[in-house]
């Protein structure tokens, strides 16, 4: 950049990107209204290759050209992100979306019908409004994971980690599931599992894979395999990171599509009491679900039994599953934040917070003394963490809500903390500021 | 007991909570005519750029100064009357105290250049010079910034970031080598260029020009040219603020004198932060004594003066000097002591550097004696605690190079570099 010049507001490439969009906006709205602008491929790709090419060009482009280093100027002048009308607009459009995917998809059917060809060409089969909705998060995943890694060239973390949950989302929440149906095998996710699918333990869902022989059982053992040694083995090793910012779909799509909104969790300390009883109460209630299940089902299904454990399972699926992980998980992303579901509700965040916090060799390191307490850190926390709190304090961070996405350490502009994994023992110490190292005590 | 604290600043704040770690039924007062919650001034920049709010500037809660019973006065104190015990402020109301903590910081250095006071003419320490710079950058079109330090990068980095053309003078060669040995000047000096800004080295500020309404026009430098500038931003360091306390009887040099307990001249009155002049124990009457403006002493100055306070007698020592920086988004760390390029050769130094231009990366490793007395690093993150631990122990630099993968503190996947570092280290130390 010559001297003297300023960085233009507006690159080309975003131009460009903008009147992409616009042109594949047309053909997708038409399609949505049941007046496809044409059939088949055509009518697929009219729509969704402007359409993506416009979206990744208008989520890197700003990000171009620059010479590496974050740069979070100008968040809280955005409208988008500062919570201003077009946040609300924002807001009203996801929801909507997930309130029509849960309960009303027949007003989705045309764009569903202009996916046809696609799912066709995956699972031999048509298309349904959670193929067009799997569809649109993988393209969400991997447009704004795009621009994550490039917002974040220079630091291998974050880009390693971006790159692993856009490829856990595009080949194993969205393509390998769909595969698996083009060989009349089940549907089945194989970086999802119990609690947050809560089904891959219940006895009648085990006994149906294994029924299926062959794969069936390989998914049935991994299910188990995954929840009850898995789960606490990796987290012990590398703390809940390694599901949290690394595979889950959830996850990925808070570190990529969630991104530009991750300053809006809350860091009072009202959220944090109310997000120990929320998150907790989460898990009790799948506990419960789970338990209900297995006594019906080993009680031989029927009964008064059976139909509690009907309900419970219904009721749960539609207050967790639907409202809080979709409609408010998601759909509340320009106004609460990124992590809504995880932080305040995720069963699994739960157990694997509990593992962290207690057992895990993961802690965030502060680098002694060098805190100058500006809070870049708490800002940029999507889990709404006080970092501050203990940097300032030269006290290592070990909290169980944290999913170690590394961007407090990102942003920190005196080079302050540090992810890391090592000895269990020894994570809650380590540099500390004058008033905890003990000099004071005459 | 009374304790009146002048001053919310990170010394202030740090001697509240640490005195209220140790007396819970003293009263604690904290004054300040800046602002009614602590803030770090540290990410005043951050607010401008849009990066922060001021509410997350802030490092506690309101419900903190409830709990911990800290009270909470606005106003500006304008006298101190140490015979009646009592601080005055500028509404004309009066705070008694029974014991007294000056931490009133410090304040922008002016030389006196013709239209320094002129609108649009500021520097950048206060809320209200951020609430000033804001309404500023408004209208303006261009900025110059005067002064070739840590805040003068961070200044024009704000303006920059706001879309404004901005020309920095700084007095120096290369920039900040006053502080910073050649090779990291010229690496900051590459950043600074590179990141756009128009940096004009070996010159200062001559005069600003204005209009016939008071406004700043122009800054013209000592070469005699002339830029158009609506902002001009006067970074020039800053000077203990002793505002408070002039008039009151107390000994002062550069700022509050104080000894090592951080006890002022006066009986049950204390100065921490950047208004107190550390005396060393045993120096002469009126010898200077030092003047620290970083946060981090600030902070340590507090609880040391929190706990002194409450009755203990604890001597100030910061311990192995360090500091850090970010030049746009090149992070600057220093440990121990590492002569600038303008001091005097020194024969008994050895001093090895690695040096990675193109991506701006460098460490530098200063030895006298065997034994190795400080650290630079640029685009590096390295462990405070480990450099201190090798520079208190007196390792000497060939042992030190040999370990350099136990002080890294880079994310995670960073490429092991330790070795490459250490292999040219080692051969600049044959």
């Amino acid at each position: 950049m010559t001297p003297g010049s300023i960085p233009s507001q507006r690159p080309a490439a975003v131009r460009l990107g903008a009147a992409l969009a616009l042109v594949g906006l047309v053909p997708l709205l038409a399609a949505a209204l049941g007046r496809p602008v044409a059939s088949g491929a055509a009518g697929l790709a009219v729509a969704y290759l402007p359409l993506f090419a416009g979206a990744l060009l208008l989520a890197v482009g700003p990000h171009l050209g620059r010479s590496g280093g974050v740069d979070h100027g100008g968040t809280m002048r955005d409208p988008f992100r500062s919570r201003r009308w077009p946040a609300w607009v924002l807001a009203v459009l996801l929801t909507g979306f997930y309130t029509l995917v849960y309960w009303w998809p027949r007003h989705l059917d045309g764009l569903v019908r202009q996916l046809d060809p696609l799912a066709f060409a995956l699972s031999r089969q048509p298309a349904s409004e959670w193929f067009l909705y799997g569809l649109w998060y993988t393209l969400a995943v991997f447009v704004m994971g795009a621009r994550m890694a490039l917002r974040h060239r220079g630091n291998p973390y974050q880009q390693w980690r971006t790159g692993s949950v856009v490829f856990f989302q595009l080949a194993f929440g969205f393509l390998i599931p769909q595969i698996l149906r083009a060989f009349q095998q089940p549907e089945f996710y194989f970086t999802y599992f119990w609690p947050l699918k809560k089904e891959y333990l219940f006895p009648a869902d085990l006994a149906g894979l294994v029924a299926g022989g062959g794969l069936g059982v390989f998914m049935a053992v991994w299910g188990v395999v995954a929840a009850l040694l898995a789960t606490p083995v990796l987290t012990w090793a590398f703390g809940k990171r390694w599901y949290c910012s690394w595979i889950c779909g959830c996850g990925g799509l808070a570190e990529t599509a969630g991104d530009p909104f991750r300053h809006l969790s809350d860091k009072s300390r009202a959220a944090w009491r109310f997000e120990r009883w929320s998150i907790h109460l989460t898990l009790v209630a799948v506990i419960g679900v789970t338990a209900l299940v297995f006594a019906s089902h080993f009680a031989g299904g029927g009964g008064v039994l059976g139909a509690m454990s009907g309900t419970a399972t219904r009721l749960y699926g539609f207050v967790v599953g639907a409202v809080l992980s979709g409609v408010v998980g998601v759909g509340f992303y320009p106004l609460l934040g990124s992590r809504v579901w995880c932080r305040y509700f995720c069963p699994q965040a739960a157990i694997l917070g509990i593992i962290q916090r207690f057992f895990s060799r993961f802690r965030i390191t502060t680098n002694g003394g060098q805190c100058i307490s500006c809070g870049n850190c708490s800002t940029y926390c999507e889990m709404g963490i006080d970092v501050r709190a203990y940097a300032q304090r030269g006290e290592n961070i070990v909290r169980a809500s944290c999913v170690g996405c590394g961007l407090c350490a990102a942003v920190c502009p005196r080079g302050v903390l540090k992810l890391e994994n090592g000895p269990v023992g020894d994570r809650f110490s380590g540099p500390t500021t004058l008033e905890n190292s003990g000099k004071l005590t005459p | 007991m009374q304790v009146v604290i002048i001053g919310n600043g990170i010394a202030g704040v740090t001697t509240a909570l640490a005195l209220r770690k140790r007396r819970r039924d003293w009263g604690i007062t904290l004054i300040s005519g800046e602002s009614d919650a602590f803030f770090a001034r540290t990410a005043l920049m951050y607010v401008f750029m849009g990066q922060m709010r001021l509410k997350d500037t802030q490092p506690y809660e309101p419900h903190v100064w409830q709990e911990k019973r800290i009270e909470r006065v606005r106003g500006w104190v304008t006298h101190l009357d140490v015979a009646s015990r009592r601080v005055r402020l500028d509404d004309g109301r009066t705070v008694a105290w029974d014991k007294l903590v000056i931490a009133t910081g410090s304040t922008p250095n002016r030389f006196g250049w013709p239209g320094e006071t002129l609108e649009g003419v500021q520097g950048l320490y206060t809320l209200q010079d951020l609430e000033t710079l804001e309404r500023a950058a408004k209208d303006a079109r261009r900025a110059v910034v005067v002064g070739g330090g840590l805040i003068g990068v961070e200044l024009a980095e704000m303006l920059h970031a706001r879309g404004l053309p901005v020309t920095l003078l700084a007095r120096e060669s290369a920039y900040w080598n006053n502080a910073l040995p050649s090779e990291e000047a010229a690496l900051v000096t590459a950043v600074v260029r590179g990141a756009g800004i128009d940096l004009r080295l070996s010159t200062g500020l001559a005069f600003i020009e204005g209009d016939a309404c008071g406004r700043a026009t122009a800054a013209v430098d000592t070469s005699g040219a002339r830029h158009e500038a609506e902002i001009v931003g006067l970074t020039a360091g800053v000077r203990p603020n002793l505002s408070a306390v002039s008039g009151a009887g107390l000994e002062t040099g550069r700022g509050i004198r104080v000894d090592s307990l951080l006890r002022t001249s006066i009986p049950d009155v204390w100065a921490c932060g950047d208004c107190a002049e550390l005396v060393e124990p045993g120096a002469p009457p009126l010898a200077p004594g030092r003047v620290e403006q970083l946060w981090y002493t600030g902070r340590m100055q507090g609880e040391i003066c929190g706990a002194n306070v409450a009755g203990e007698t604890l001597a100030y020592d910061r311990g192995i000097w360090f500091n850090s920086a970010r030049f746009f988004d090149l992070d600057w760390h220093t440990y121990g002591h590492v002569p600038a390029a303008l001091d005097p050769p020194d024969a008994a130094l050895r001093q090895a550097v690695w040096m990675d231009a193109p991506r701006r990366r460098l460490l530098r490793i200063v030895e006298r004696d065997g034994a190795v007395i400080g650290m630079n690093s640029l685009g590096l993150r390295q462990r405070q605690a480990v450099w201190t631990r090798w520079i208190a122990e007196g390792r000497g630099a060939r042992d030190i190079v040999a370990h350099l993968d136990e002080a890294v503190f880079e994310p995670e996947f960073t490429g092991r570099l330790a070795p490459v570092v250490a292999a040219t280290l080692k051969e600049q130390m044959v």
